[in-house]
């Protein structure tokens, strides 16, 4: 399995979710894990998703995300979860 | 599973802390392209550099692209240009075409540096070394991402004195080949002693005859995170400030160390080192000096600055030794002046000395670093600097360099802009007094009494 984590970072809006989710559902990218809060008025979200099945190079989900995050007044990266696993796990 | 304040965090130190990996440097054996034909030797030497290196580029920017993390430097390192042009190089000049086709194949991969222009002269000089050495000068002038390094001394040999001499008045000629750009041709030059086969950093890098064909070394930073790391515990105990410093060591060397597996697999070139650094740039935030400021140092050069860097340099290593399952190259703290504003800083405001940065090198990696003296400097006064700080490296069996930059045409009180990665520096009062007659001697400096163990 080939886990990335999504984060979007920004003021909170209507349809955040549902545009990021529509996007992962259109190119096959199962959602394993979302959490979502708020944090002094910002919307913080973090989803951890499969993306065995993606067609796409990894770039181009990287891009059209940050393109949704751009239309949306958020901020969305993506990121291999290996680097958060090495980075925060011995 | 990973949770959403680690995620948060390692992206703050992105975006707010300048946390990158410097470089990825892919080191290439260069002993087949030895050749008795120039021409021959300097194709093969463009064919193996572009053929293994050409998706290094590629690549790396692949692996940032999907970390979410900067990887700064794409670079090469190269066996040292005195053994490969040994056979076909009759003359200085003859070495300048090698440099020139290095230059071409550095292009041509789009790497921004490729190091390697050097010669291991650490007892003696074959002919082949004294010809490159004298062929610096003028492959700093016509070549652009070029870095050069010689080796002048070792704990196991002793210092060759006959080559400080040599690369005095070589620094002063490359200054004076470069001198319409600042002298910059001498901020890719460096002097070194007991200098490592496997280090990723330029200008000092090259790859060694210990090394296999090729290999791929990995140089991490982060200066910024630690800075910001020690704001929060302000004023807090030793014990307290060593742990963080470890701690934070240890997540930033994880991700060079992950950067290099990766970069490793889809290269199909093994992996060789981590090099634990902490090297800054010239971007606000991204400064050594700033982090011993933090320590609790007014300026950077003030009295405690050598024991806050032995301590710095220290637990940067014992926090990123357990991160990386191979270390190597310089690993430790890097203080060069014109590539730290916090340094910068202390110099112009007069907390920060040469002889202070002499000291500060004892205790860290890795010597008199990007440092403007002026341009009217002796040679042999510039070789009495690389005699000092090469015997505090054969004498404390560590790794010390020179990279100065007698600037032709300006003195003590004028600023040098060398651009880019390189940054600006004052340029520096030197000691004034002579120590010709010392460097005039002939010969070498022998072997310290502890380096013999057999």
């Amino acid at each position: 399995m080939e886990k990335t984590i999504i984060s979007v970072v920004g003021k909170d809006t209507t349809g955040i979710i549902a545009r990021v989710c529509t996007y992962l559902a259109d190119n096959k990218i199962n959602i394993l894990d979302i959490s979502q809060t708020i944090v002094q008025g910002y919307f913080t979200m973090m989803m951890i998703v499969d993306t065995t099945n993606l067609a796409k190079p990894f770039a181009e989900m990287a891009s059209d995300l940050e393109s949704e995050g751009d239309a949306l007044g958020v901020q969305i990266k993506c990121q291999r979860e290996e680097i958060f696993e090495k980075m925060h796990r011995i | 599973m990973i949770n959403m304040n680690e995620v948060l965090e390692t992206n703050r130190m992105v975006e707010e802390e300048t946390l990158d990996v410097r470089t990825i440097t892919m080191g290439i054996n260069l002993l087949e392209c030895a050749d008795r034909d120039l021409d021959v030797c300097c194709k093969k030497i463009y064919d193996k550099i572009t053929s293994l290196a050409r998706d290094l580029v590629a690549v790396g920017e692949d692996i940032s692209r999907e970390i979410g993390i900067p990887i700064v430097n794409k670079r090469v390192s190269i066996t040292p240009i005195s053994l490969v042009g040994g056979a076909c190089c009759h003359t200085p000049a003859d070495f300048v075409r090698i440099a020139q086709t290095l230059d071409a194949a550095a292009k041509e991969v789009g790497i921004n540096f490729l190091g390697g222009y050097s010669a291991v002269v650490s007892k003696g000089m074959t002919r082949a070394d004294e010809l490159l050495i004298r062929s610096i000068p003028e492959a700093m002038r016509v070549t652009e991402r070029i870095c050069s390094s010689v080796n002048v001394g070792s704990t196991k040999t002793g210092i060759n004195m006959d080559a400080v001499r040599l690369m005095g008045e070589t620094i002063k000629a490359t200054a004076e080949a470069t001198r319409d750009n600042d002298s910059l041709g001498c901020g890719k030059l460096v002097v070194l002693c007991n200098a490592p086969d496997d280090n990723p950093f330029m200008a000092g890098a090259f790859h060694g005859v210990s090394e296999a064909d090729a290999i791929i070394n990995v140089g991490v930073s982060g200066p910024g995170v630690v800075h910001h790391v020690l704001k929060s515990i302000h004023g807090e105990s030793f014990e307290v400030l060593c742990e963080t410093i470890k701690k934070t060591a240890f997540k930033i060397t994880r991700v060079g160390q992950y950067v290099a597996q990766e970069a490793s697999r889809r290269l199909g070139i093994p992996f060789g080192i981590i090099d634990l650094s902490l090297a800054p740039t010239p971007a606000v935030g991204d400064s050594v000096a700033d982090i011993l400021c933090e320590i609790g140092l007014e300026r950077a050069g003030a009295p405690g600055t050598t024991a806050a860097l032995a301590l710095l340099n220290d637990q940067v290593k014992k926090g990123g030794v357990m991160a990386s399952s191979y270390v190597g190259g310089l690993s430790g703290a890097f203080i060069p002046v014109s590539e730290d504003q916090g340094m910068i800083d202390a110099v112009e405001c007069g907390a920060l000395t040469l002889e202070k940065l002499e000291a500060m090198t004892c205790v860290c990696s890795v010597g008199l670093d990007m440092i403007a003296i002026p341009g009217d400097t002796p040679a042999t006064t510039i070789s009495g600097i690389i005699a000092d700080e090469a015997a505090i490296g054969m004498v404390n069996q560590k790794t010390t360099a020179v990279r100065i930059i007698p600037v032709i045409g300006k003195t003590v009180g004028d600023t040098v802009e060398f651009g880019g990665l390189l940054g600006y520096a004052p340029v520096m009062p030197v000691n004034p007094y002579s120590c010709e007659a010392f460097i005039n001697r002939k010969g070498r400096i022998p072997a310290p009494i502890h380096s013999f163990k057999n």
